[in-house]
């Protein structure tokens, strides 16, 4: 199968992700289409590995995942945090920042 | 499986997109339109629990990708990882932070959705011009020699994570312990006060004006066991401490003193009935000249 039908889907995903994390005000559903992002970059890891016919595109993909795990690890906890002192999880809420 | 690796024998025999087999083409379509629904209704959706069932159901079909494509490590530890762990923590923080907090569907930004969706068009555009045609001519390797090269995928890419790739695999690692430190000093919370012991407890469990043992459960001795409906102090007076505290404040509480009334009347009405097993007589019936109004009290 054409190799270009993997990397079309993971166009679509990775615009989707990225139109969500424009558009989304939750700070969890923020990380959820960060998420979706990052899958689509490995769908196309894994479709260049498949038509290079080597399995490092396939490695690149397993570390994408493990630098995901340890973002949301970070990231949920920074949400968690931000909770309990603002008792909000908008990210329109923690704007002190702003001028 | 024989037929996933046929699949890249065939393709790579000869150019792209001639061959076509029709296993991997019916799981494309399937999975990807299944991802792609579960893409939109992540955006879409407006509570985040919906959000995150969506991107489970993307992630799977994903999974299912990876192994089309002779990925399966990858789409083994995508199931496990990412929907298992991952989706599964989100799901917990959702649980922490309130599952009742949906999206409010006010705009901050003046004109933030409209120009999100024109950076949408215009990026998902980009992409396709990229993507679409500039593999044309060339040929899929395939994975077959790879894979068979070490004796399978797992095997392949444990070779490569610990010769070429050591280095990175070693870096991750202490991201991966920075990860964990730093998760448990964000989420940890200094205890300001002292500990109870358990003498001060017990102190406080018994101070003036507190409740030293259960208080009575609703309905007890009432002629209804709803939650709002008091219980009846043996003497017959209404235990006001056995209806929630909620329904107490939000005026809940059945007229807690007509209740007693009719409580009361009923009682009156119909005398307790004691049955002396050992004494003979009509049995389970009951003496009738007791109950003249029909009294199965």
């Amino acid at each position: 199968m054409n190799p270009t039908n993997y990397l079309v889907l993971s166009a679509i995903l990775f615009s989707i992700g990225a139109a969500g994390v424009l558009v989304r005000r939750n700070a969890i559903v923020v990380f959820m289409c960060v998420e979706l992002m990052l899958n689509a970059s490995n769908l196309a890891f894994v479709t260049f590995a498949r038509t290079n016919g080597t399995l490092d595109g396939q490695v690149v993909a397993f570390f994408v995942m493990v630098v995901a795990a340890a973002e949301v690890v970070i990231g949920l906890a920074i949400i968690v945090t931000i909770f309990r002192t603002r008792n909000s999880a908008s990210v329109d809420e923690p704007n002190l920042l702003k001028l | 499986m024989s037929a996933l690796q046929s699949v890249g024998a065939l393709v790579a025999a000869g150019p792209v997109g001639l061959e076509s087999n029709t296993g991997e083409t019916v799981t494309f379509w399937v999975c990807a339109t299944l991802a792609v629904i579960g893409a939109l209704g992540t955006v879409l959706s407006r509570k985040a629990v919906h959000s995150a069932l969506f991107i489970a159901m993307t992630m799977i079909n994903l999974a299912i990708l990876y192994v089309a494509q002779d990925a399966p490590f990858l789409g083994m530890v995508q199931i496990i990882v990412y929907t298992g762990a991952v989706m599964m923590l989100f799901v917990f923080v959702l649980m922490v932070v309130g599952v009742d907090a949906s999206d409010s569907l006010v705009e901050t930004l003046k004109g933030q959705r409209v120009w999100a969706g024109v950076a949408f068009v215009g990026f998902l555009g980009l992409l396709l011009a990229g993507v679409i045609g500039s593999l044309d001519g060339t040929t899929v390797a395939g994975l077959n020699e790879a894979n068979a090269e070490h004796g399978g995928n797992v095997q392949g890419i444990g070779v490569l994570i610990f010769t070429r790739y050591l280095l990175a695999f070693e870096v991750t690692s202490a991201l991966l312990i920075t990860a964990a430190v730093g998760a448990m000093i964000l989420t940890h919370r200094e205890r300001v006060e002292p500990r109870k012991t358990q003498a001060q407890l017990s102190t406080e469990k018994f101070a003036p004006n507190r409740h030293p043992v259960n208080k009575p459960n609703p309905g007890v001795y009432a002629r209804n066991n709803a939650v709002d409906m008091p219980a009846l102090l043996p003497d017959g007076s209404i235990a006001v401490e056995s209806v929630p505290g909620p329904l107490r404040l939000d005026g809940e509480t059945r007229d807690a003193d007509r209740l007693a009334l009719e409580e009361a009347e009923h009682l009156l009405a119909h005398e307790p009935v004691i049955v002396d097993p050992a004494a003979p007589g009509p049995g389970p019936q009951g003496p009738d000249d007791d109950l003249d109004e029909g009294g199965q009290a």
